[in-house]
């Protein structure tokens, strides 16, 4: 039956083959299957970026240099460069990067630890959830640069008001990706802990914290170019020392060269913060593939 | 340690998914639950693993546990519940670390179970470096580790293919003729319920009652080769099945318009 049934198919696809209007049998030169696999598969290209900067710099040195590009618009890399060694020189560098890092530093980690805790209990407690998440929701969007008169008067002029700006601008992104984070975790991971009978305290900690790492991570990185962008507003309202408030001194007394090179030093710290947190991220997610 | 299940009924909303189950599971047993998907399989292994309670009826258990039982009920589950970011030493170890036991102890246990499921060379591997069936093997270590009274296997080689499942099924033999654990071997899979089950608990499409439990008093080493008796069983099993997997299949299709 079946056996009969293909024979009959077979010969009723063989039939137009034969026949002479056949497009494909007239033509019977080799060729290879056309490839259309390539691409949307990021592979990583070294040197490219750095590249990229040099040939900007360069173009620019020697725009500076033949006067195509006036220096009182734009000073020349080369000046830049040379305030930011008088700056290293005179000592004042430190003075300024040491202010800043300790700021960030403190209100950073303060505002994740706390962000990171407070997102946690949303994630597990409904009742957490329903008090705060929309607090959470109502403060997030306000800029907290606006609110630093009102830490100023809360915290002090001092370092209080500047490391409570960054705290809270790095607090609610912190909270917002770690309870999203613990959502996330596998529940079939919680129900094999509880099959096991471990204890609560057990399944946060080695369940549902390492379940929800990967979205605390990439809330790191939100929070700190939140924190650095709030380190520089706060320093320019009012600080002595910091990078944002020699960025701020040097654009009031037209000093560009030196506000270029006080601007380079933030990117430079933008950098090496998001190469922390991706060496971290690289440590504690080794797991991932 | 036995298990008895007396009238175990339980409704979801308005739904009732499972009606006066009653069932006994003897020490050293392998009890194999069959039936249509979505009859409410799982759904009662989690009742008789604790993880939820019945609306009516009652989950037994007569006699104490083996002595050192860490957990007298332990569930391997179909998609292997490892913890990615844990070796495979460190997923054992997880269900150690609750009890209170010395490092030392708990190194002692992990080489012995590891040893036992032949997953010594494992020992510092993670999850995403192993293949499906040494992921269930590690889960299967995992339960072993804790010396369970029952084991609770909720189709444990459904996410396998058939050649693995082939191997693991071996496994599990060896491992029975070795230890005579006891089990509820929740599946789908007629082939595995007649290799593995004592007995084999027929469960209706929704609600599920039981049909029918059919013993095989074969031992499970001679089950290996082809059987008449055994294929004969098979048969019959699928023959209850079929209408009440027919039905349950266009019950699941008409839900979802
Ligand atoms: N937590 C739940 N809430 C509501 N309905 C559920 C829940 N768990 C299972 N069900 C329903 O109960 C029925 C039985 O489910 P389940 O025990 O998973 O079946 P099986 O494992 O036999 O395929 C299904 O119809 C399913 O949709
Ligand atoms: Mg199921």
């Amino acid at each position: 039956m079946t056996l009969s049934d293909t024979s009959a198919k077979a010969s009723a696809h063989g039939e137009p083959a034969g026949g002479e209007a056949s497009p494909g049998a007239a033509d019977t030169r080799l060729q290879p299957v056309p490839f259309r696999g390539g691409g949307f598969r990021p592979v990583r290209v070294r040197f490219v970026g750095l590249l990229v900067f040099a040939v900007i710099l360069v173009l620019w040195e020697a725009g500076s240099q033949s006067g195509v590009i006036s220096n009182l618009v734009l000073p020349a890399p080369s000046e830049a460069f040379e305030a930011f060694r008088q700056l290293v020189e005179t000592g004042q560098l430190w003075r300024h990067l040491g202010a800043s890092l300790q700021r960030l530093i403190v209100g950073w980690t303060l505002g994740m630890s706390l962000g990171v805790a407070v997102g946690l209990m949303i994630g597990l407690f409904s009742l957490a959830r329903a008090g705060l998440m929309p607090l959470v929701s109502a403060l997030f969007p306000i800029p907290k640069i606006a609110l630093l008169p009102l830490f100023v008067i809360w915290f002090g002029i001092g370092e209080g008001s500047k490391v409570a700006t960054i705290l809270f601008g790095s607090f609610f992104p912190t909270v917002i990706a770690t309870s999203g984070g613990v959502d996330n975790v596998d529940r079939s991971l919680v129900r094999m802990g509880q099959s096991f009978g471990l204890s609560w305290w057990s399944i946060v900690r080695k369940i549902i914290l390492p379940g929800a790492m990967p979205a605390i991570l990439s809330g790191a990185r939100i929070s700190a170019s939140i924190a650095i962008i709030l380190l520089v507003a706060a320093e320019m309202i009012g600080a002595e020392y910091g990078v944002g408030a020699f960025i701020l001194m040097a654009g009031s007394l037209f000093a560009t060269d030196q506000l270029l090179a006080g601007v380079a030093i933030l990117s430079a710290m933008g950098l090496i913060v998001g190469w922390l947190i991706g060496r971290a991220e690289r440590w504690l997610l080794r797991w991932r593939s | 340690m036995d298990l008895l299940l007396r009238g175990v009924s339980h409704m979801y909303g308005d739904t009732q998914v499972l009606r006066d189950i009653d069932l006994a599971v003897g020490e050293g047993e392998i009890v194999c639950i069959i039936g249509p998907s979505g009859c409410g399989k799982s759904t009662l292994l989690r009742f008789i693993g604790g993880l939820e309670r019945p609306d009516a009826g009652e989950v037994l258990l007569a006699g104490a546990p083996p002595a050192g039982s860490l957990n007298p009920l332990t569930y391997v589950f179909q998609d292997f519940a490892l913890l990615p970011w844990r070796t495979v030493e460190g997923n054992v170890s997880l269900v150690l670390e609750d009890h209170g036991l010395s490092a030392a102890e708990r190194r002692g246990i992990i080489d012995d179970v590891l040893a036992r499921t032949s997953l010594s060379d494992f020992k510092t591997a993670l999850p995403r470096q192993l293949s499906g069936g040494m992921k269930q093997r590690v889960a299967i270590a995992r339960a072993l580790s804790v010396r369970p009274a029952v084991m609770l296997m909720d189709e444990p080689l459904s996410a396998l293919d058939s050649q693995t499942r082939e191997l693991l099924m071996d496994d599990l033999v060896g491992l029975w003729q070795r230890e005579r654990f006891t089990a509820c071997y929740v599946t789908h899979n007629l082939a595995e319920a007649v290799r593995l089950g004592h007995k084999i608990v027929v469960l209706s499409r929704r609600p599920g009652r039981i049909r029918e439990i059919v013993e095989i008093d074969r031992d499970l080493a001679d089950r290996q080769q082809a059987d008449a008796k055994l294929d004969a069983i098979q048969r019959d099993l699928w023959q209850l099945l079929r209408d009440e997997a027919r039905a349950a299949d266009r019950e699941l299709a008409d839900d979802t318009v």
